[in-house]
């Protein structure tokens, strides 16, 4: 039983990370309506820059911190200098650019920082929390952070004019430029948003798998899995979607089938729900009147 | 999608065909055996492709696993030949059955899925199935991690027009015949009721249902078509390399296609054959670019082809085709 | 009066087709002007090319400062607000939040609150729906919300396209007695297509009528729809 319960908090702490990836992705998502397949890489490389910041002997929360501003600066630059070109273009242009970024930033990684496996610190207590026996204390912190980052998301969209005009932006950008909204910094806004997230994951994720340029694409297919379980549309059903799919993960590894197929089943399963749910389990259902 | 134009299927005037075909003939025997394989692949590529674009350029399906069709036509192929002693080109209508079954009941719970939910079905299958043909228990079959070597067919005759034949020219022709019958069979397709209605599902499904098309059937017949094509490339595939492998299927490939496919053009049959291009040799070009960060130019060149042609080549082509008729009318 | 907006020689198209051919217009402030005519005469273009929505050429005056060729957020917070054609709801925002957009570039956030009571007692029925999703409400109540949206803004100048488009007559008949209100209480200058053309003219002060991208008659809306000739040959009845 004891097993049970800390592959279930061990699930559900990696499902911290997916939750915030699957949250930065949902950002884009609702700022362009694209999947935005370069997040991963994007929060692999904000992880080197911090690594490269503590290496050079800045602290741990102020490197933290930096990072986070760096990104969103990254973020906004890579919009407006990459993601510009092709706005108004079509869905599929759209994507090749995002993977074309991903090649870019996976490659470019791996030779200005070599393809070595890299330790990271955590910031968080060696020893278990509270004399707990079944999560770390760096997991129980990943967890907070990850909780931490989605209330401040969720409290700016909800009741922020920026948060709206951002909203507003990706439904209909047509209309929002009749109100005024600068829809082009919107945009740019949502990215940067996005890969600050994506930073705080890899920051949380390195200490767990250790950095190196292939980090993050296997956190960001369950980040892709969790923001569709949960409702493309819904940051929220994002970060429950991240749990879920954290806790599948590692009861199918640890109960079902071994790691080689833990991947191949996970996705099937939450392939299945999508088929049951379209919309995800949170999904807005748009209701459109013909 | 609806940012696409939509032309009507233009049939180049047959002569220009007729010249290209000929040219195709000609050309292995002035190139060497590497390149006459690499223009194999090609042609190969371009089957593929036209196999995704029936889906997702004129059925607005997105596929992001295409090479799962491909690697199952291959091992298709190759299980048949190693372990049951069949003839290459026997295989082939096999592999054309076996990947139009699996692509029809893959389409099936697909239709409750659209845009990036589709996506990501699609891709959960290309990732899914090297792991399977991984798998340990069903080695077997698949020979695992190492895969299935297959004897390269020998040429059955010693000269075409007076030139000598070797293994490499005979299935370089075997492909080349194997394509131009896919295309006319693709090209029939989609010029008739089936392809409007294709293009009808993928632009208005709800004007098209209601004009009487079964967009369900339809749609999982696309994906059945479409898997088909590209499950008989890539049974050729597995005879021209002679060799299948888990790991020669992997997500890349799949993202290779779709990417080929965007830069040849959507919605268009000769968009197929210049993504065919583009994916057997811009990895190369980014390779002897780059040494040291390969993987950097090729996405670098795959933004810049996105900016320059966001709609690909052929959308390029067209492009510059009607401003070239603008200017010559006044 | 003094002129409000005035275009010159402005031509509009979409990709090489040019839709409007050079069209002159001034319209007074304070004044209801309608813009008739079939489909395609160019009506719709005429209100993007306002709000720099189309590519344009030729001048277009907002309070004698040239406007043309700058971006529609800018014009926007000039004072003009657009209703386009399809009303441009947003569907999974609620009304409310819809309404808060209107008021987008404001910074007088006390002022915004009450308006907010303001167009709840012009439009009482989205009162009744303020939390639901836009995308739900009826035609007529998305029309109302649209409208609402863009007085939001507090205008000077009002153009709304097509209003009457896909609703019953009495709902139409509604919007158009809140459009009149609104011009004569807030002073609202407005610009109104439509295709409507007798409850246009019974609305409006001035009339232009356009057919394929030009303006082939203009003067008071009384003189023309008293005058039969221009009746029957230009809008048909």
């Amino acid at each position: 039983m004891e097993t049970f319960l800390h592959q279930l908090v061990a699930g559900f702490a990696t499902g911290g990370i997916y939750a915030s990836v699957a949250l930065a992705l949902v950002m884009i998502y609702q700022a362009t309506h694209n999947i935005n397949f370069a997040q991963g890489e994007l929060a692999m490389f904000a992880t080197y820059i911090c690594w490269s910041l503590i290496n050079a002997g800045v602290p741990y929360w102020v490197a933290f911190f930096s990072t986070i501003a760096i990104s969103f600066c990254l973020g906004v630059l890579i919009e407006r200098i990459i993601i510009r070109p092709v706005e108004r273009a079509p869905v599929l242009t759209v994507v090749t650019v995002f993977l074309g970024l991903l090649f870019i930033l996976n490659s470019m990684a791996g030779w200005i920082f070599t393809y070595t496996i890299k330790s990271f610190p955590s910031p968080f207590p060696k020893h278990p929390p509270f004399g707990w026996t079944f999560i770390s204390s760096h997991e129980l912190g990943a967890v907070g952070v990850t909780l931490v980052v989605l209330t401040l998301l969720y409290c700016f969209f909800r009741f922020t004019p920026l948060g709206l005009a951002m909203r507003a932006a990706a439904q209909n950008p047509d209309s929002s430029r009749l109100v005024g909204i600068r829809v082009g910094w919107m945009l740019a806004l949502g990215w940067g948003l996005a890969a600050a997230i994506g930073s705080t994951a890899g920051m949380m994720v390195a200490p767990i798998v250790f950095l190196d340029p292939n980090m993050m694409s296997g956190i960001l297919l369950y980040a892709f899995a969790a923001a569709l379980v949960g409702g493309i549309d819904s940051p929220g059903g994002a970060v429950l979607g991240g749990f879920l799919v954290g806790i599948l993960e590692n009861i199918v590894g640890a109960y079902l089938i071994g790691t080689e197929l833990k991947l191949t089943v996970a996705l099937v399963l939450i392939v299945g729900v999508l088929v049951v749910r379209p919309a995800g389990l949170f999904g807005k259902v748009i209701v459109t009147r013909v | 999608m609806n940012e696409l134009v939509r032309k009507k299927l233009e049939p180049l005037p047959l002569v220009a065909i007729a010249l290209l075909l000929l040219a195709a003939c000609a050309l292995p025997f002035f190139l060497s055996n590497y390149s006459t394989f690499q223009l194999t692949m090609v042609l190969v590529y371009a089957i593929a492709l036209l196999g995704l674009n029936i889906l997702t350029g004129y059925n607005g399906q997105i596929s992001l696993g295409h090479g799962a069709f491909y690697a199952i036509g291959a091992y298709a192929t190759a299980v048949l030949m190693d372990k049951f002693g069949w003839p290459y080109w026997a295989t082939l209508p096999v592999a054309a059955a076996v990947c139009l079954l699996a692509g029809f009941l893959f389409g099936l719970p697909a239709l409750r899925l659209e845009g990036p939910y589709l996506a990501l079905a699609t891709f959960a299958l290309a990732i899914a199935l090297p792991q399977i043909l991984k798998y340990k228990h069903l080695e077997e079959w698949t020979g695992g991690v190492q895969g299935i070597v297959i004897m390269k067919p020998e040429s059955p005759i010693a000269t075409l027009f007076g030139q000598k034949m070797n293994s490499d020219r005979w299935l370089y022709f075997v492909t080349l015949a194997v394509t131009v019958l896919m295309f006319v069979i693709g090209w029939n397709l989609l010029r008739g009721r089936i392809g409007r209605a294709l293009v009808a599902i993928r632009d208005q499904p709800v004007a098209a249902a209601s004009m009487g098309i079964d967009n369900a059937m339809y749609k999982s017949l696309a994906f059945g078509v479409s898997a088909m094509f590209t499950g008989v490339a890539g049974a050729l595939s597995a005879i021209v390399v002679a060799f299948v492998a888990p790991d020669s299927f992997t997500v890349f490939l799949s993202l290779s296609l779709m990417v080929g496919m965007v830069i040849g053009g959507l919605a268009s049959i000769w968009g197929a054959l210049f993504g065919a291009l583009v994916v057997q040799f811009v990895p190369n070009v980014a390779d002897h670019i780059s040494k040291a960060a390969p993987g950097a130019i090729y996405g670098a060149m795959l933004i810049l082809f996105m900016y320059v042609m966001p709609t690909g080549i052929v959308g390029a082509i067209r492009l510059a085709w009607g401003k070239l008729r603008r200017l010559r009318k006044s | 009066m003094a002129v409000l907006l005035e275009a010159r020689n402005l031509r509009a198209g979409y990709g090489p087709t040019e839709v409007l051919h050079g069209i002159d217009f001034a319209i007074e402030e304070g004044t209801i002007t309608t813009l008739l005519g079939a489909n395609g005469a160019g009506k719709t273009t005429t209100l993007r090319a306002l709000c720099g929505m189309v590519k344009t050429s030729g001048e277009v005056l907002f309070a004698g400062k040239r406007i043309d060729g700058r971006a529609t957020e800018d014009i926007v917070r000039l004072g003009v607000a657009h209703v386009p054609d399809g009303r441009g709801t947003f569907g999974s925002l609620t009304t409310e939040e819809n309404l808060r957009l209107g008021a987008y570039v404001r910074k007088d956030r006390a002022q915004v609150e009450t308006d907010f009571e303001r167009m709840y007692a012009y439009f009482p029925r989205l009162k009744e729906r303020r939390l639901q999703q836009a995308g739900t409400l009826s035609g007529g109540e998305q029309q109302m919300l649209a409208l609402a949206r863009a007085l939001m803004l507090r205008p000077r100048l009002l153009l709304m396209d097509e209003p009457s488009f896909g609703l019953a007559p009495l709902i139409v008949k509604e919007i158009f007695q809140i459009m009149k209100e609104i011009n004569q209480r807030e002073k609202v200058t407005v610009l109104l297509v439509e295709q409507n053309a007798a409850m246009a003219l019974e609305l409006a002060d001035n009339a232009y009528l356009m057919e394929t991208g030009s303006i082939v008659l203009r003067g008071k809306a009384a003189d023309v729809k008293t005058d039969e000739a221009v009746r029957r040959s230009y809008l048909g009845y």
